[in-house]
């Protein structure tokens, strides 16, 4: 295990975005190992999403590469890029469900584009995902008929179709109760744990940033650019710089998360 | 009620201490600032001290009217000391001030010439863009034709089955009025010569080389390019077009392209269709004046060559593939929220109509040259 944690999965350097001329966040550096749950933070509208977007492909960096096993997405021919996008597996905030198919048909989807598994094995590949994110017996139910937990944990099924080595969520608890949120939470480590995939989560919510992150980045909005890189308790006692460890603590100023 | 007033009082030399008496609430008349500014010399103020007199009472008014003195001394930084008013008010005067106001400006809206040198500016790329999404959409075609692309004849037959029968009542009603219309022109025109006769002329060659062709792609723009660019645009406020590229599914085969072929599948069907609806339309104007229907078939048959028909076919395709542009184009150029869902659409049915004008004007002048 000591062993599989070296290697580095993905690695930012000197990562710059923006929007047209718009700055969000410059000099990004950090490294994401196999089997690592990476926890981006930061506050309302410091790029966490933005970043997310970068990883996975759909913005181009400005400056800086992102780096998947040592190799940029957007110096690869369109067949790496293919290749690379199979082994990742991506949750939207809503879920982004195609509304006009069924969740099975939703799950289907992805089998149906890259597998040579017959109608019926589909079926059962798609049965047993949604019975791991516990929507068995939903498949011949539209997006727009369940409700919005189901539509995050159908999208999640949808995300591990493929069993992708890395798997993106994008604020996966917002909007979601408590205790579904813990489930939700729990999910992830079990999936992470049984699959040996690399987790990559956008999130604010602190219960969930402890409960399962080993590893996290922290954008300020303010300043443009990380603060600090490292495991959520690391930060939340050693970070040098305050909002960090106020953010961590929800303003308590830091302690109060590290016992658990 | 009680006129709410104030008292400046110099304490020592730059501290001031104005008294607050009577209702300072939302229903009671305030002293003006200018007014309290000529009491007070700001220049050397440093600090004000807000005390109570008699009948005091106050509400969120008070509140508002302090934080407007405080940014009237701004510039001179003095102190505001609220330790004589009521607890509560300090606390929200505090709490209006624990973030320090932004100042940067929101971005404004342009002025009208601004604007328009934008837009000028603006067509180039958007020409550019143009004809990239053109060279997408033809090479997801040879894709598709060589059975490597994604879409799916279920798909494509489901979108024929959306704009292509469930049009026929909207484009009968429109097709058999055209034909009136265009027999009833014909008719008190002709009937100057005494050539009523050849009002089928008119109402054939009319409707199958242009009327046919251009209104049912009006009709079609109106309704499915509307509708493509309407959904293709809430796909993209949902995040499920993202969704779709990282499952390395390009929009343009999945989306694009089956739209595109739908339309192009059903758009001349509707044409053929419109046409003969036309010429019964225009039949019904006829021969309710001086013409029997034999009159009137005969002569259509001799009217209309084969080569009109095609022509007319041949357009209805071409206006299929622009509207179905106009349409996918603007939903995928949607942006992230339901205004620009609402803007999307707009801009697909007005592009969608300048096209299919500009189009049709441009193939008449090439078939005349033709000589088709």
């Amino acid at each position: 295990m000591s062993q599989l944690r070296q290697e580095v999965v993905i690695e930012a350097c000197g990562l710059t975005m923006k929007y047209g001329s718009n700055l969000i966040q410059s000099n990004l550096h950090f490294q994401i190992s196999k089997g690592d749950v990476f926890v981006i933070m930061g506050g309302s509208g410091c790029g966490k999403s933005t970043l997310l977007k970068h990883m996975i492909g759909l913005y181009e960096p400005a400056e800086g590469e992102i780096l998947f096993s040592g190799q940029s997405y957007f110096s690869a021919t369109a067949k790496q890029q293919l290749a690379m996008r199979k082994r990742w597996g991506v949750t939207y905030q809503g879920g982004a469900l195609f509304s006009d198919k069924t969740l099975a048909e939703n799950v289907a989807l992805p089998l149906e584009q890259y597998t040579t598994l017959t109608s019926k094995d589909i079926r059962d590949m798609v049965h047993y995902k949604l019975a791991l994110v516990g929507l068995a017996g939903f498949e011949a139910f539209y997006p727009s008929q369940i409700s919005g937990g189901m539509c995050k944990r159908a999208g999640l099924a949808r995300a591990i179709a493929l069993d992708p080595d890395i798997l993106f969520f994008d604020e996966p608890s917002a909007g979601l109760d408590p205790l579904s949120a813990r489930r939700l939470d729990d999910l992830i480590l079990q999936l992470r744990d049984s699959t040996g995939a690399t987790v990559v989560i956008v999130t604010h919510e602190l219960a969930s940033i402890f409960a399962i992150g080993s590893n996290g980045v922290y954008l300020d909005a303010s300043t443009r650019t990380q603060l600090d890189t490292g495991s959520p308790e690391y930060m939340l006692n050693h970070s040098k710089h305050d909002v960090v460890r106020e953010f961590l603590s929800r303003g308590a100023g830091g302690g109060e998360y590290a016992d658990e | 009620m009680n006129q709410a007033t104030l008292t400046v009082a110099k304490v020592s030399d730059p501290t001031v201490v104005i008294t607050l008496r009577g209702s300072w609430t939302v229903s009671g008349v305030l002293p003006a600032l200018d007014q309290l500014s000529a009491l007070l010399d700001c220049g050397q103020l440093k600090a004000v001290a807000f005390i109570t007199g008699d009948d005091f009472s106050w509400d969120s008014r008070l509140l508002a009217w302090l934080l407007a003195c405080q940014r009237m001394l701004e510039s001179s930084q003095c102190q505001f000391d609220l330790s004589g008013m009521p607890e509560d008010v300090g606390d929200l005067f505090r709490l209006a001030n624990t973030v320090p106001p932004n100042k940067a400006l929101p971005q404004r809206h342009q002025s009208l010439f601004h604007h328009l040198i934008n837009r000028v500016a603006r067509l180039g790329d958007e020409s550019m863009e143009l004809l990239a999404f053109t060279g997408d959409l033809a090479l997801s075609l040879c894709y598709w034709l060589s059975r490597k692309g994604s879409a799916r004849w279920s798909d494509i037959i489901n979108f024929c089955h959306q704009s292509g029968p469930s049009a026929l009542p909207i484009i009968t009603l429109q097709s058999i009025l055209i034909g009136m219309i265009l027999a009833y022109l014909g008719m008190v025109q002709l009937r100057q010569f005494g050539a009523e006769v050849y009002v089928s002329n008119l109402v054939g060659v009319g409707m199958v080389r242009e009327m046919g062709a251009l209104m049912t792609a009006v009709i079609m723009s109106g309704r499915t390019g509307a509708a493509y660019a309407a959904q293709l645009g809430t796909m993209q406020v949902n995040e499920e077009i993202d969704a779709l590229i990282t499952l390395g599914i390009k929009p343009m085969d999945y989306l694009v392209l089956p739209r595109t072929l739908a339309l192009i599948l059903t758009i001349p069907l509707l044409c053929l269709y419109s046409n003969i609806l036309g010429m019964i339309g225009g039949g019904l104007v006829a021969t309710s004046m001086d013409i029997t229907w034999l009159m009137y078939l005969y002569q259509l048959r001799d009217a209309i060559s084969s080569g009109d028909i095609m022509t007319g076919v041949f357009k209805s395709f071409i206006f299929a593939v622009l509207i179905a542009m106009a349409g996918c184009r603007a939903g995928l150029a949607c942006g992230r929220s339901s205004a620009a869902v609402g803007q999307a659409t707009t801009n697909a049915v007005v592009t969608a109509i300048i096209y299919l004008v500009v189009a049709d004007a441009g193939l008449n002048i090439l078939f005349y040259h033709l000589g088709i």
